[in-house]
């Protein structure tokens, strides 16, 4: 039962009696009034709390046809898509940031007020909103309701989860409501799609602005709250019995004992898939690509254009290419333990060993993502409402062993660790040494927390306030959506910084030519570039060619491989070796470890850099963070170095 | 946000929210918090005059979650002991 119920008075002429008399159903509900009516919203825009499955809504009503932005100077995100109609006709739709009020006091709160007042450079004033709640908490979230209907634009409201509100036995009379607040109101469910016809209804007819029967003065809390009961009553809403399931979950997943214990496997689990089902999948991946290049190379006459597009770009993009199963698997495993709601419980129970390091339970969920990649974390680290602990979980998440930094790792200890068993036949030497970087990563963020904690981040009081959602299903369309945007932002940035770098390596590996030909590896410009250089690099044992894969690894960690690959296969010395081999015999043991040290510390990641400047709105944070981090690595490396060769 | 903050524990019938034992419920009636994170829980549903349960406690004690108004929300103890209630006797099923 999807209802549409429209008002028919406009713009606060008369109070709401228009609504009508009989149900109707979504489709029909105000055919007469658009018939000849040209007019149409530009934008609308969708407000909505937290955990009110907003996001899902706004996904289902624009599918792919999807932009992510930020505002200019803050750094609360915003998503614009587009609806069509089965006409062409096209609205544009904004997700704001879920919010719980619109009071000017946190920066969510403020951008959404901004955008809804049209204050905001380039960026249209809504003509209409649709502000979405949930409907198994009706009463908590109609003040946000009449919050909104008070701007005095046509607004929709959209009771979500309409699915769970009959299962745990609520309901509430749309029509009623409608009526009370003066605006149509749409039953709806994201999940199963319930109601969304009925608001591409309204975004496609032309909207009344609302008028209530009766708002409530907005800055009395309690007066706020004694209406929202007053119109849910009218409306006869009868509040659910409450999710039988999260309770019985819950007892399960906090408690005392199964509670830690399901955390630590959860974490282990995480890890888990990524090696021992990404592993396979991102060689198979290698494989496919390693075919495909051969393939082509055949159709390519012999000669520069070739080396550039096999040697140059095709070994370079696909070699940090060859990670994005890896890390679509990563990103699905925590896009699932979100969706679903366990990470609130594994925030609660990470509280209070995060307290410890001076944070709180809220700063472990970017954290863990920061082990797929710190940018997302970084953006995931809003949800953290002190500033201080943000700045923190901020400074402190590259130092997780993100996604790039495992190829890395790999590479240098396939070549370097001789694989002997330790425990089994699962945790042998090899497995050990991956820990122990993982760790080392780890153990580097705790401190450097305890140390901004204890110094320029002092919090006088620390706060834990977490909302707890109720258990859900993750659907496929989020899970799909996520993943598609993560994906393609890794896609984009092999197909440009990558791309670039891979480019201008190759030209300076190629140039100066020498009688058409190129040049012996030694003099070409990389070399030259490569050995003023040496005398700084050298105290860690490493030569000029690891002197250039640092270089390039400034733009992102995993291109050293890429960059190692392009010297060692150019150089005729090492041409016939694969990598490891090669690597093995330009350094020492001892200068790898100082690599893998280094590599554990530093920040080389443009993407991250770039992402803090956003985060922190200043060059200062990303600056000293990059200064620590690289001071950090060389003095990690030099001390590594040294202690091998004892 | 005007809302008279209760700064005084003293009142006889009156407890921290805090101190309530797991499954007890009591009303709400006094925010003694610095106004933004006062609310911030209101918007929570953390208003004077509604019914507050301990739902449950962490697994190491602390943090705590609340059922109000429909939600449930985890707080620290340290937050807790800042609001103040007044407890329901347990017969009186909420």
């Amino acid at each position: 039962m999807s209802v549409l119920a429209p008002p028919s008075a406009c713009c606060g002429t008369k109070p709401a009696s228009g609504a009508p008399t009989d149900r109707q159903t979504s489709g029909g509900a105000a055919a007469e009034h658009d018939a000849g009516t040209g007019h149409l919203f530009g934008t609308v825009a969708v407000v909505g709390p937290p955990n009110s499955g907003k996001t899902t809504l706004y996904n289902r009503l624009t599918g792919l046809r999807q932009k992510v932005g930020n505002f200019p100077g803050v750094t609360v995100e915003h998503h614009i898509g587009q609806v069509k109609d089965e006409n062409g006709r096209a609205v544009a739709l904004i997700d704001l940031p879920g919010i719980y009020s619109l009071s000017p006091k946190s920066e969510d709160e403020k951008v959404t007020m901004d955008v809804l007042e049209g204050k905001i450079a380039n960026m249209p004033r809504p003509e209409a909103v649709i502000v979405v709640v949930d409907s198994t908490n009706l009463n908590r979230h109609l003040v946000l309701v009449a919050r909104v209907i008070a701007l005095g634009l046509p607004v929709l409201v959209v009771l979500n989860m309409a699915d769970e509100l009959r299962q745990q036995g609520g309901d509430v009379d749309v029509l009623a409501l409608a009526r009370q607040l003066g605006t149509p109101v749409v039953l709806a469910s994201a999940t199963n799609g319930e109601g969304l016809p009925a608001i591409q209804h309204f975004l496609f007819s032309p909207a009344a602005c609302p008028s209530p029967l009766e708002l409530p003065v907005l800055h009395d809390a309690p007066g706020c709250r004694e209406w929202a009961i007053r119109v849910g009553a009218k409306a006869s809403y009868r509040r659910p019995a409450g999710p039988v399931w999260t309770r019985r979950l819950d007892a399960i997943f906090l408690h005392r004992w199964w509670g830690p214990l399901i955390f630590l496997a959860t974490v282990v689990g995480v890890f888990q898939i990524t090696f021992a089902v990404g592993q396979p999948l991102s060689n198979a991946f290698q494989s496919v690509l390693d075919a495909t290049g051969v393939r082509l190379g055949n159709h390519l006459p012999e000669g520069l254009l070739r080396s550039l597009l096999l040697d140059g770009i095709w070994k370079g993009v696909g070699s940090v290419l060859v990670f994005l199963p890896q890390i679509l698997l990563l990103f699905l495993v925590i896009g699932i333990l979100e969706d679903s709601g366990y990470l609130a419980r594994a925030a609660v129970i990470a509280d209070r060993t995060m307290a410890q390091v001076g944070l709180n339970g809220k700063c472990f969920i970017p954290l863990l993502s920061a082990y797929a990649c710190a940018v997302p974390a970084i953006m995931a680290t809003r949800t953290i409402e002190s500033k201080r602990d943000r700045m923190a979980t901020i400074l402190i998440a590259p130092f997780m062993t993100c996604s790039a930094r495992l190829p890395v790792y790999t590479m240098f200890i396939a070549a370097f660790v001789v694989n002997r068993p330790l425990l089994g036949v699962f945790f042998g030497t090899r497995a050990a040494a991956m820990l122990a970087l993982y760790v080392l990563g780890f153990v580097m963020a705790v401190v450097t927390a305890r140390l901004l904690k204890a110094s320029v981040l002092k919090s006088k009081d620390a706060h834990f306030i977490m909302e707890m959602p109720p258990y859900r299903r993750p659907t496929l369309v989020s899970l799909g959506l996520r993943l598609m945007d993560r994906g393609r932002a890794f896609v984009f940035r092999a197909g440009t910084v990558i791309l670039a770098v891979t480019v201008v390596l190759w030209v300076l590996t190629t140039f100066p030519l020498r009688h058409g030909q190129p040049a012996p590896l030694q003099q070409s410009l990389v070399a030259r570039a490569g050995q003023i250089l040496e005398p700084v690099i050298a105290p860690l044992g490493f030569d000029w060619k690891i002197g250039v894969g640092l270089v390039t690894s400034l733009a992102a960690r995993e291109t050293v491989i890429a960059t190692l690959g392009t010297l060692n296969g150019i150089d005729p010395e090492s041409r016939a070796m694969d990598l490891q081999t090669a690597l093995r015999h330009e350094i020492s043991p001892a200068a790898a470890m100082a690599l893998l040290v280094f590599f554990a510390f530093a920040l080389q990641c443009v993407s991250t850099i770039a992402i803090v400047r956003r985060e922190t709105n200043s060059w200062k944070w990303p600056i000293l963070q990059f200064a620590y981090m690289s001071v950090l690595a060389y003095a990690g490396a030099f001390l590594a170095y040294r202690l091998m060769r004892l | 946000m005007k809302l008279k903050m209760i700064s005084n524990f003293t009142d006889t019938i009156s407890a921290a929210l805090s101190e309530l034992q797991e499954g007890a419920t009591a009303i709400l009636f006094g925010l003694d918090l610095a106004p933004k994170l006062a609310e911030h829980l209101m918007n929570l549903g953390f208003i004077p005059g509604v019914e507050v349960t301990v739902a449950r406690s962490g697994p190491g004690g602390d943090p705590t979650i609340y059922r109000i108004d429909g939600a449930e929300v985890a707080l620290r103890a340290e937050l807790a002991c800042r609001i103040a209630v007044r407890p329901i006797a347990r017969s009186a099923e909420a």
